[in-house]
């Protein structure tokens, strides 16, 4: 019978010809990545498990990005920090992109894609629930707590149940307003947040092969958000011009089998797709921006793993362009790259960042930032009960912040033509205009 | 592993993510440290909305004051239980206010492994939708041997699901444990 992209990789990976889904299995891992909020409790466990003199399976393997807690005064924050690079020097870690250095990188997501550690038919695991972004380049990548992580750094290896897959397919051309956020949304919103749950959510047909890289990474990011344990994408020529720009590395790229079996199946028309809206507070509250009009906004929120990538400001800054935000807004790019593209990428001769300055959006610096809340003195943190509209990933009761606001999640398209009109808007006026 | 598990119910909804178990701005603490540790049992469940904390009545805070500990070990929780994030800050919080069990109806993944892998506390499965029935402060006992779990406070009984092939790693205490019982790293 044949096998799924995930159902190969994992086999492979378990030096074994075919895998099954159910199947427990024990896989050799290509890359482990942990953050800041996670690195230290893995450490420790490794440590208290492995002994305290104990290396790490593979150096060159090992990949910590510190991005969550990074621009704040908070000191327990900011010792974990510290904690990352006493243990990077320990082991004399190659890959460690520390705060406050020309190495920094911030939002871990992108960085693994922008330093070239999302090769095809790897398998990463992260110690972050949005590691499934990397499924995006034809890998197997999923998130997994400090022991699993702890367990990995001591001996390369973890156990793993084969998931089944569900394969969502749009075939045609996705309208000009439509970005792959909403795509994801109105996904979610179809199959609930846990209609995935143990299960590969894998994306095909040629509307999503027309995506760039930038936007696929969005679809596989929030498979989570489904409950999925991995999204993924077979590479193509999109992927290997990317990846070829950022790593000498080899890598293998895998198809799905035509009888791969499929736990569930279903084909979309991409030309009838909207703008959706997540309401608050649950990722899979679909409503079309269209809908909810009568919604009015104390803020806009432009950033994250989901929604700060280059290809999100682009967007952004098509409908700020020459127009002033009616609401607070804030620009967060998830990377130093993404950053320095803010300066040199133009619309019509002016900068992404002299559009955002102009157009009276406040800019923060690379990190998560307020996706997740995080200190007080976080950047663009939620307060009290305002009503944000918020290209991020979640909006769970507090997830930003405050506990009684209430979070909205758009396409960056949405949230820039809201952020101008101080309600949520349907952007497709602005887009096609 | 013990066979049988006894304690008070704390019941909870659809849907409880990591956020709501314990807010990002609370990740911040080691765990590694006894002391600095106990914040977790503190601030564990903060986050899940007054109305639905502590159901039918709601408004039930899970630890009191500076308490670290929690009177309730027993959690009830309904579907999709510990959605979100893969910080294992969150079943570790439960574990150091007290918890012992999770009885919820489905999990998200990564909460569910983090729970077992790391020998937190029993997450089980039951068909029946406790959360109508169970109220918060319910006295509860879990037989793991008959699978059960009973409510002393209303005498009824109901089955739980079998902890199928992780139950390994359960008995065994935590996956180092398990990887030293089945010889894949050695015994320290
Ligand atoms: S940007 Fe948000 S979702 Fe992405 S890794 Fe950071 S906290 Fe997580």
């Amino acid at each position: 019978m044949g096998m799924t992209i995930t159902e190969k990789i994992l086999a492979a990976h378990a030096g074994k010809d075919s895998v099954f889904p159910g199947d427990n299995i024990w896989v050799d891992v290509d890359v482990l990545m942990t953050h800041d909020v996670c690195g230290p409790g893995t450490f420790a466990i490794f440590k208290k498990q492995f002994g305290e003199n104990a290396k790490v399976w593979d150096r060159d393997k090992v990949v910590i990005i510190p991005d969550h807690f990074i621009f704040t005064e908070d000191t327990h924050a900011n010792r974990n920090i510290d904690i990352l690079r006493q243990f990077v020097k320990e082991q004399d870690l190659p890959h460690y992109y520390d705060v406050g250095t020309d190495n920094y990188k911030g939002v871990c997501h992108l960085a693994l894609a922008q330093e070239g550690f999302n090769r095809p038919g790897e398998v990463l695991f992260g110690t972050d629930s949005h590691t499934s972004t990397s499924g995006a380049f034809g890998m197997f990548s999923t998130g997994i707590g400090n022991t699993d992580a702890a367990f990995i750094l001591g001996t390369g290896k973890i156990w793993v149940k084969v998931p089944e897959s569900m394969c969502f397919e749009f075939t045609g051309k996705f309208p000009d307003h439509v970005m792959a956020k909403d795509v994801i949304l109105n996904v979610i919103g179809d199959i609930g947040v846990d209609g995935a749950t143990y299960r590969s959510m894998e994306w095909r047909g040629d509307a999503v092969m027309s995506l760039s890289m930038e936007e696929r990474m969005t679809l596989c990011n929030m498979a989570i958000e489904a409950g999925g344990k991995n999204g993924i994408i077979e590479a193509d020529e999109v992927t290997t011009d990317y990846v070829r720009q950022r790593t000498d590395r080899p890598y293998k790229i895998y198809h799905s089998d035509e009888d791969a079996k499929y736990f569930f199946k279903k084909t979309y028309n991409a030309s009838e797709m909207e703008s959706i809206v997540a309401k608050p507070h649950s990722p899979d509250n679909k409503a079309k921006a269209s809908e909810c009009e009568d919604v009015k906004l104390d803020r806009a929120y432009i950033g994250s793993c989901t929604g700060g990538k280059l290809t999100d400001f682009m967007a952004a800054a098509k409908l700020l362009k020459g127009r002033k935000v009616l609401i607070d807004t804030f620009i967060v790019p998830a990377t130093r790259e993404v950053e320095e593209d803010l300066h040199k990428e133009k619309i019509d001769g002016e900068t992404l960042i002299d559009i955002f300055k102009n157009a009276g959006a406040y800019l923060g610096d690379p990190s998560c930032a307020a996706c997740l809340g995080g200190p007080k003195d976080t950047f663009g943190r939620a307060k009290d009960n305002q009503v944000v509209i918020s290209t991020t990933n979640r909006n769970f009761p507090g997830r930003m912040g405050s506990k009684q606001s209430h979070v909205y999640l758009a396409s960056p398209y949405t949230a820039a033509a809201s952020a101008l009109t101080g309600h949520i808007t349907n952007p497709a006026d602005f887009v096609n205009n | 592993m013990k066979k049988i598990i006894e304690g008070l119910a704390y019941v909870l909804g659809n849907d409880v993510d990591t956020d709501q178990i314990i807010p990002a701005e609370h990740l911040v603490y080691s765990l590694s440290d006894p002391e600095e540790k106990k914040n977790y049992g503190k601030f564990a469940l903060t986050g899940v909305p007054g109305e639905q904390a502590g159901l039918p009545e709601g408004n039930v805070s899970f630890t009191e004051g500076d308490n670290f500990e929690s009177k309730y070990s027993i959690i009830i929780g309904g579907k999709n239980f510990g959605c979100g994030s893969s910080r294992e800050h969150a079943p570790a919080c439960m574990e150091i206010a007290g918890v012992r069990a999770v009885v919820a109806q489905s999990y998200a993944r990564i909460f569910y492994r983090n729970s077992v892998d790391g020998g937190f506390f029993i997450p089980f499965e039951c068909e029946t939708r406790l959360v109508e029935e169970i109220k918060t402060g319910d006295d509860l006992k879990i037989d793991l041997e008959a699978n059960t779990l009973s409510n002393k406070t209303q005498n009824k009984t109901y089955d739980l699901k079998s902890l199928g092939e992780v139950i390994d790693i359960i008995e065994a205490g935590n996956i180092f444990e398990y990887a030293r019982k089945t010889g894949m790293i050695a015994s320290s």
